[in-house]
């Protein structure tokens, strides 16, 4: 098992394709972090205008606002919605890709179980999608921590503003990270499972992303219809739960409570939810594999 | 000798398509066994279903004396095999292709082995280099090479010389010969040239739509003194019916609506007409056409001037 | 929605404007102090102006019911005459707008633009009620309403109604340093506009808050609470901090 997931991580990894998604990442949370640098200070301004009638926001205030914390939580809340097409890139192709290159039929000829082979495959893809969080938690968590430094975390919700101590921050990103790292699996699962059914690897990268997109409006259309019958059960929704981690609970007196998370239960049910996707799509992607006629 | 092959019946459906119908032969241990057929005549769907890429629809595989839906790990590990024109890992190089391929199998193959592995297809100069800068040929070798790295005793090639230039389709002849008769090795190979299978089979099967059209040793196939005789009637169905009860039987050799073959010895015509005198089958024309192997040529070709009527 | 608020601000501006207006005829009938309004200011003023300048630590706690804050450590700057900078040492205070106010020194400082109004007494604490009314019409302070313990000199509680920024109220605690006027806690309590962000901004995690979270979050009254420790007085600040 071993030899051959060393064999996958060897074909992601070789690959120049693969280093295309780690060079976007690096571009976009570069880019972003320069604005940052550049002119943080409209980006607070903007963030705080709702808030500027009732309360008085010094520029000391306004730089302290503009920390590490607060710069990687912007970078992830926008990158971990591009993060899908670059977890597809390669996760699609996983299957696709060897069909295209004539290599699956050679493959399959050896005297390896195609459930293995799916499992393997499914694993490298998974061990990739996790390379490309940790580069990106690298890059836009120490890298800000070190271009904006450390201070206290506010996240700002439609419904209130949750501060957070600086020294309560950094266990919630590892959480985070983690939890994003189950939202990605299982969009690899998705494109991996779309990757079955196609000969080349731009069909189940299209396919993919149309099904996030498609969900995507579902979660986020307030519809009462749909809130309360299908919009739980798609994995879109559960897809932002990281965040749930930087919300916290209070006292009475509206004091956060160090080391709380509002509502544990929900990312927990969300969770469960997207590990059930992930052991779906890829029970599903086994199953046809199986069955399938190799005739790429 | 016993058979590595055992194949009885195997058919395979897609949707609408017949793309093995009934099909059954054996290969016995260490021939070059040809598979011949046009285009499109089901050879690839067959070989698919004997390397477990395509699941039969009816009938049963046999290799090495076992059932190969039962064994296939056990099978597979014992097979090396090329499938069409691989692309392989293009962004890899030549001897890193060779490694997957070769701990895919189970083996833990060093670099010498490899090398070596190289060497018997004549790349191994271009071992390091990446295979998106190989020629079509040379990328067909590196297929052969992962092929025959596992050291197995039975090596599918299907259509191995496709792309090559005659330099190329002389050494691949030469490294089949080669493993079979000094290394034993049983050689399972389709292709659509005939001349080329006469060169290096030992046994052949011809299928023509996934039926079997022939199938024996090549020496006994190509008798020269053998004849190809068509015969028109003017009703085939009641002739074929006669023909299949009586002595002449053994002759017929394929027969259909629009058209019916014997193949018998030179002398054995002027018998034939008198029988069929006999049997009272109508004959409109009886002709010797070409020989037999311009027949097989025809079939598997895609020229069909003989049996066109 | 904005319209509403606005009109009920306004409401209640014009309803303290009344009761400021009858209250000193309807209580000057009632009795006569020892002291008058004036004095007692003119003793607070005299008091207050002994501090030149002070630094006092401070635990700040946020009670705003959209915002859920740790309590911060807090570094109060005063220097004279109205200089005032709350700061916080290691994190980030939301720091209401009109905080200047926590104080009060800047109200004594220019006491002679205000109207000194005595309104008696308050029936249940016994605190002496003094509303002062800026003279200047375009004043940003409408009216403030002092509660005082005229014993002790010390202002108890504030109430300033504000052109801009609705109502600040204080409620002051004192110890060790009630000598010169300075509260060891100050509960600071004010308006807040209402908050809202919309959910395409945020990209929320939507847990289904009940209802009655929805409605606590409606609740606009804010309050602020520094617990001061300590003191440093008199001992110099520079204007830098204050920048």
């Amino acid at each position: 098992m071993w030899e051959l997931l060393k064999i996958e991580l060897l074909k992601i990894f070789r690959r120049p394709r693969t280093y295309i998604a780690f060079g976007a990442i690096t571009a976009i949370v570069f880019l972003v972090q320069l604005a940052l640098k550049l002119d943080g200070k409209s980006y607070i301004d903007l963030l705080l205008s709702n808030l500027s009638g009732s309360f008085e926001f010094s520029d000391e205030f306004k730089s302290k606002l503009l920390n590490g914390y607060l710069v990687c939580f912007a970078i992830l809340t926008a990158l971990l919605i591009q993060m899908p097409l670059l977890v597809s890139l390669i996760a699609g192709d996983s299957i696709a890709g060897e069909a295209n290159m004539g290599t699956l039929r050679l493959s399959l000829i050896r005297p390896v179980g195609r459930t293995k082979y799916m499992i393997v495959k499914f694993l490298a893809s998974v061990i990739y999608t996790i390379a490309l969080l940790i580069w990106m938690a690298v890059l836009a968590l120490f890298g800000s921590m070190l271009i904006f430094g450390t201070n206290d975390m506010v996240v700002l919700r439609s419904t209130g503003i949750d501060q957070i101590a600086a020294s309560d921050v950094m266990w919630r990103y590892f959480a985070a990270f983690g939890y994003a790292a189950v939202a990605l699996t299982t969009i690899a699962a998705l494109a991996f499972l779309l990757s079955v059914f196609a000969e080349n690897s731009i069909g189940p990268i299209i396919a993919t992303m149309s099904i996030i997109i498609v969900f995507t409006i579902l979660s986020e259309m307030n519809i009462p219809f749909y809130d309360d019958s299908i919009k739980p059960w798609l994995f879109t929704t559960h897809m932002v739960a990281w965040k749930g981690f930087f919300y916290v609970k209070a006292t009475d007196d509206g004091v956060t409570i160090t080391g709380s998370i509002a509502n544990l239960p929900a990312i927990l049910k969300s969770l469960t939810i997207l590990l059930g996707y992930i052991a779906g799509f890829v029970f599903i992607a086994i199953w046809v594999f199986r069955k399938k006629d190799i005739l790429s | 000798m016993s058979a590595i092959i055992s194949v009885k019946g195997l058919t395979k459906n897609f949707r609408e398509l017949n793309a093995v119908d009934d099909l059954s032969f054996e290969v016995e241990e260490s021939v070059v066994y040809g598979f011949l057929g046009q285009n499109g005549a089901g050879k690839s769907t067959t070989i698919r279903m004997l390397l477990t890429l395509v699941q039969p629809s009816e009938g049963t595989i046999n290799i090495f004396g076992k059932e190969l839906k039962k064994h296939r790990k056990e099978i597979l590990r014992r097979i090396g095999a090329v499938i069409e024109r691989p692309d392989l890992y293009k962004y890899l190089t030549g001897i890193e292709n060779l490694r997957i391929f070769a701990t895919m199998s189970g083996i833990k193959a060093s670099e010498k082995k490899l090398m070596n592995e190289l060497e018997r297809v004549g790349i191994a100069q271009r071992a390091h280099s990446k295979v998106k800068t190989y020629s079509q040929g040379m990328k067909q070798r590196l297929g052969i090479a992962t092929a025959l790295v596992h050291d197995p005793d039975l090596i599918v090639l299907d259509e191995p010389t496709n792309g090559l230039d005659p330099q190329g389709i002389a050494d691949i002849r030469n490294l089949i010969i080669h493993l079979s008769k000094d290394l034993h090795k049983t050689v399972f190979i389709s292709s659509h040239l005939l001349s080329e299978m006469e060169l290096i089979a030992d046994s052949m099967l011809i299928i023509d739509k996934g039926k079997k059209v022939v199938e024996g040793k090549v020496n006994e196939l190509f008798d020269p003194s053998d004849m190809i005789v068509q015969l028109k009637t003017t009703d085939n169905a009641s002739a074929i019916e006669k023909l299949n009860i009586s002595d002449l039987k053994k002759f017929l050799y394929h027969k259909s609506a629009d058209n019916i073959i014997l193949k018998l010895h030179r002398d054995e015509v002027p018998l034939l007409v008198k029988r069929l005198v006999q049997m009272e089958i109508s004959v409109m024309s009886i002709e010797s056409r070409h020989s037999l192997e311009d027949y097989f040529l025809s079939l598997t070709t895609g020229q069909r001037h003989v049996g066109a009527s | 929605m904005n319209r509403t608020i606005r009109s009920i601000t306004r409401k209640k501006r014009n309803f303290h404007l009344i009761a400021v207006l009858l209250l000193p005829a309807f209580l000057s009938f009632s009795f006569t102090e020892a002291q008058t309004a004036q004095e007692v200011i003119a003793q607070i003023k005299a008091k207050v102006e002994k501090v030149n300048d002070y630094v006092a630590q401070g635990k700040l706690k946020t009670n705003v019911a959209f915002i859920k804050a740790p309590v911060a450590n807090v570094k109060i700057y005063f220097k004279k005459p109205n200089k005032v900078r709350i700061r916080n040492t290691s994190g980030i205070s939301f720091i209401p707008k009109g905080s200047v106010n926590i104080s009060l020194d800047n109200v004594f400082t220019d006491i002679d633009s205000y109207d000194v109004i005595d309104a008696g007494r308050d029936a249940k604490t016994g605190l002496r009620i003094i509303k002062l009314l800026p003279l200047n019409d375009t004043s940003e302070v409408v009216l403030s309403t002092l509660y005082i313990d005229d014993s002790k000199i010390l202002v108890m509680k504030a109430t300033t109604t504000t052109r801009d920024n609705g109502t600040y109220e204080l409620q002051m605690t004192y110890g060790r340093y009630a000598d010169f006027g300075l509260a060891d806690k100050v509960i600071f309590s004010f308006n807040t506009r209402e908050y809202k962000l919309p959910k395409g901004v945020t990209f929320d995690y939507d847990t289904g808050g009940t209802k009655a979270e929805e409605n606590k979050i409606k609740d606009r009254k804010g309050k602020v609470e520094i617990d001061y420790s300590d003191y440093v007085i008199n001992k110099g600040v520079p204007d830098s901090v204050f920048q």
